[in-house]
């Protein structure tokens, strides 16, 4: 069978012309996708987390569950963590869940874009849909990101190669990409500008500093990029975790943004981050609306209370503040400083993933579910914020996300 | 669930009741004319008075925008923190409230019913996602198209069965109830950093005028058949002179129905912010001499406000005259948004004209059922100050003393101190209610008489301490269940969703555009009924 404009559950593009061929319930070929996401699509069942487990030994689903909840129960400062690949009906049974513990409810943000999303806090944002700048962007500037291996359709359908309403292909357009190595971004950009690490707030300030007409050391290569910024009709400003994950973090997105900002006195500009999981927008967005904040929320007043640091996983685990955790759709063990991550260990611990993981190997419980885009339907919102719906493509006995969470919640107040 | 109220004051304006004792029944969720069973649910509503259930005609409280300002604006929602209770989600409030705390901040004041009133329709399924937990409440929204490229392009190549087929297929598609036009054109040209400023400018890279795209919209909401009219935000929002563009727009859609939304914002006179005067009770003239007209007041209450339209450009003004944090957000083909957080001072003699303004409108306007209360929430301020608005239309009083605190500069360039008139509570009840219900063409919105939705307030009116009446109901009745009780929220409940029943076919031209230049598939595009788990679906006629 053939199941075509299916959803892609793996990176921000979200890209949603995915054509799935399934033969005898298995995904044998795809069409449309990217290397990452062929690899998702076919490879889909291997690494399945079988059974539920509980101390390591399969327990039937029920069994877990009680346990589950028994362990978030008793928990005085449970953390929920995770979220940004899954879809949005589970993040806001998660977000339920956490209100009702009191528990500490973090994202996957919280250690890739958290600092963009500091960054707007401070001084807004100016963005625009992918298809803005498919449609009308003849300057395209991509600053500490890499999508040539991470977002690897980016290019094509939404920046640098596609048709758009008022640029017709490359041609009329002009790329740039700045970083700290010659990527395989760099290789398809007009210009590239290595820039030396640890000094994107300085350059960006300065390149500021310099729109505004005050003297600065700013070096030429960047002069002539802030005059290809504001010569142009409508520029876009990609960036990714070499500017929110070096040095200065939110304060390097806070100087773009506000680069941005001070461009639109001269032209149109735009800023949009390259959000890495597939739903990490959604789950940001979710979290906003149900408690006012996107990500590092602590319910333990019986109200959502926001602080980066105070509540952000990493930081409430180093600590070793949290006594039980429920992660969900994210393996904490395989990037948390070990700091942090150890701390999972030592306390009881529920993994909820269609997979095995790092995490899932450590947990006292692990609850095989459904995969999300795939076994699974749901809201997930792009890297732009264009909400798009996943679809089921096989089928599966597993429950998803939402409806595992929406037992947990059940058992947990009854 | 039957229930029966007792011996209340009721006002109903659409069935020319104004203060009588009465008793209603409902049975069904649905007000009956007796009920059958024995023994039913009574409520003594003896001291109280008895209105339909309110229906918000304007606020923005769902969707990318408001999702946008939430993420922006930590600082607002800490002074203001809700905590859960048996029958409660938590959640945080002031200007950008979470989605749990809006629908309960409005069923707490006896509001039943509300709608967002722009949304893109890219992302029209996170307004529906919103929407979905707001609870207790009824809901829907309006579609953001006047800079949408379909309606353009149709205008521009004067197809106007086009542009109506294109019209009935975005509605049915977004599972949206209304057209909203915001600053018609100006928006597609905010793609290139421009404007428009006046109804006959050309929009950027396209042979279209604003006065084509209100006509053309206007035009195929009245042959659809669409129970509200165009919703239009108009050109020139928030600058000095900008009453005569609205003059200008409310006779150019004659003879179309047209409701001209937060109308304050474009009833400014003065050629320069120097000049700046109220141009309100201009306003109010067109409005008593013009049929088919309506408009939401979008009344300045002191204090933070969260500005947020598609209007671009003047979200770009704003920031630059507020020095404020600011935010953009174009969206392809189809529209735009901006937002900046605003505070508005007794003391800055602009902002107290503008308070005046509003009020102007309100009490100038003769008939109550073509202008209706909003403060078009946040962005002149938040929904839950309505209270304080009801005080100031009632007492005149009450209105002298608050222009006493205010900058002198508001009493001479406006008429306000000279008006007398206060609203009775039949006028109050028809601005926050009947009329809103009317134009939105919610038939069984609105009112008390048989058939209608058992959505009902009731309070505990003081003369001497009216905002305070209106600010929590003693009961507040959705659909029959008693959901709030002395100002409390005692249930948790799941309101409708509206839609219409249209149906519109894109054609083969369009479909390729949309494939061409979207960045969706077309078949991913429109919005599942799984996003409107209470659907209700209005009937065009």
């Amino acid at each position: 069978m053939i199941k075509e404009n299916v959803v892609c559950p793996f990176c921000g593009c979200l890209c949603d012309d995915i054509v799935i061929t399934v033969e005898d319930g298995h995904i044998t070929k795809t069409k449309n996708t990217c290397a990452i996401s062929k690899s998702k699509f076919v490879n889909h069942e291997k690494n399945a987390l079988k059974s539920s487990m509980v101390d390591n030994k399969e327990v039937p689903l029920e069994k877990a569950l009680d346990e589950a909840s028994e362990i978030l129960k008793n928990a005085d400062f449970p953390l929920i963590y995770g979220l940004s690949s899954t879809e949005c009906e589970a993040q806001r049974h998660a977000i339920h869940l956490a209100e009702i513990l009191g528990a500490t409810i973090d994202q996957t943000a919280s250690v890739c874009h958290g600092p963009t999303i500091l960054g707007t806090m401070d001084a807004g944002c100016v963005k625009c849909s992918l298809g803005e700048v498919k449609n009308r962007a003849d300057l395209i500037v991509y600053w500490g990101c890499n999508p040539a291996e991470a977002h690897m359709r980016h290019f094509r359908r939404y920046s640098v190669y596609p048709e758009g309403l008022f640029r017709k292909d490359k041609k009329s357009r002009k790329t740039v990409v700045v970083d700290v190595r010659k990527t395989p971004s760099a290789r398809i950009a007009d210009e590239f500008i290595m820039i030396e690490p640890g000094t994107d707030f300085e350059i960006l300030s300065m390149m500021r500093a310099h729109l505004k007409g005050r003297s600065t050391p700013l070096s030429d290569e960047y002069i002539s990029l802030l005059e290809m910024m504001k010569d142009c009709e409508f520029g876009i400003l990609f960036f990714g975790l070499g500017l929110t994950m070096s040095r200065g973090k939110h304060v390097n997105v806070d100087a773009a943004i506000r680069l941005v900002r001070d461009l639109n006195e001269y032209t149109k500009f735009s800023i949009t981050p390259m959000r890495g999981h597939y739903n990490v927008t959604g789950a940001g967005s979710t979290m906003a609306w149900i408690t006012g904040y996107p990500f590092a929320v602590n319910f333990s007043q019986g109200y959502p209370v926001h602080g980066p640091g105070e509540f952000s996983a990493v930081d409430v685990l180093a600590r070793k503040e949290c006594d039980a955790a429920l992660i969900i759709a994210s393996d904490p063990v395989a990037n948390f400083p070990a700091d942090s991550w150890k701390h999972l260990a030592d306390i009881p611990t529920i993994v909820m993933d269609p997979k095995i993981s790092l995490t899932s190997k450590l947990a006292k419980v692990s609850i095989p579910v459904a995969t999300a885009g795939i076994e699974a339907e749901g809201t997930a919102y792009r890297m732009d914020g264009v909400p798009l719906r996943l679809k089921k493509v096989i089928d599966t006995t597993r429950l998803s996300d939402a409806q595992i969470l929406s037992a947990l919640i059940q058992r947990v107040i009854a | 669930m039957s229930l029966v109220i007792k011996n209340g004051t009721v006002y109903d304006p659409l069935n020319n009741i104004h203060g009588e004792n009465l008793d209603i029944f409902v049975d069904n969720g649905k007000i009956v004319e007796e009920l059958q069973v024995k023994n039913p649910k009574e409520i003594d509503a003896s001291g109280l008075i008895v209105f339909p259930g309110g229906v918000e005609v304007h606020t923005h409280v769902a969707g990318s925008k408001v999702n946008i300002a939430r993420i922006m604006r930590p600082e607002d929602h800490r002074k203001d923190v809700v905590k859960k209770t048996p029958h409660k989600r938590s959640g945080t409030g002031y200007t950008v409230p979470s989605t749990f705390t809006i629908g309960y901040r409005y069923a707490e004041m006896g509001y039943t019913t509300i709608w967002e009133a722009a949304a893109p329709p890219l992302g029209a399924r996170h307004t529906h996602e919103e929407l979905i937990d707001i609870p207790i409440v009824d809901k829907g929204f309006f579609v953001l198209l006047g800079s949408n490229y379909f309606i353009l392009k149709h205008v521009e190549e004067d197809n106007f069965p086009a542009l109506k087929n294109y019209v009935a297929w975005i509605m049915d598609a977004t599972k949206g109830y209304a057209v909203k036009i915001v600053n018609p054109g100006g928006v597609e040209s905010w793609k290139w950093g421009k404007n428009v400023t006046s109804l006959d400018d050309t929009v950027q890279n396209f042979e279209v005028t604003p006065r084509e795209i209100l006509t053309n919209l206007a035009r195929a909401v009245d042959e659809l058949h669409l129970p509200h009219s165009i919703h239009v935000h108009c050109n020139n929002l928030g600058s000095p002179g900008n009453y005569e563009i609205t003059k200008e727009t409310i006779g150019t859609l004659e003879p179309y129905r047209r409701h001209i939304t937060h109308i304050q914002f474009n009833s400014y006179a003065g050629e320069d912010w120097a000049s700046f005067s109220s141009g309100g009770s201009e306003i109010a003239k067109v409005l008593n001499s013009t049929d088919k007209v309506t408009c939401d007041v979008g009344q300045v209450i002191f204090g933070d406000a969260t500005t947020m339209t598609a209007d671009g450009p003047w979200q770009h003004t704003l920031y630059k005259l507020s020095g404020n944090k600011w935010a953009n957000s174009d969206v392809e083909m189809e529209t735009g948004a901006g937002i900046v957080p605003y505070k508005f001072k007794k003391k800055n003699f602009v902002n107290a004209i503008q308070w005046t303004i509003g009020l102007e409108v309100m009490l100038l306007t003769e008939d109550p059922f073509k202008v209706f209360m909003t403060t078009d929430h946040p962005n002149a301020g938040p929904f839950y100050f309505y209270p304080q608005v009801i005080q100031l239309l009632m007492s005149k009083s009450y209105r002298d003393e608050m222009l006493s605190q205010v900058h002198d500069m508001a009493r001479e360039r406006s008429v306000l101190e000279s008006i007398d008139r206060e609203y009775t509570l039949s006028e109050v009840a028809t601005v926050t209610r009947a009329g809103p219900a009317q134009a939105l063409g919610t038939a069984e919105k609105g009112h008390l008489g048989v058939g209608a939705d058992a959505d009902i307030s009731l309070y505990d009116f003081r003369e001497d301490a009216i905002e305070k009446s209106f600010k929590k109901a003693v009961y507040t009745i959705k659909d029959g269940h008693i959901v709030v009780k002395d100002g409390e929220v005692v249930k948790d409940y799941m309101g409708r969703t509206y839609c219409l029943d249209v149906k519109g076919e894109l054609s083969d031209e369009e479909k390729e555009i949309f494939s061409k230049y979207y960045t969706v598939q077309l078949a991913n595009y429109a919005v599942e009924d799984v996003y409107l788990p209470r659907k209700e679906v209005v009937p065009c006629r």
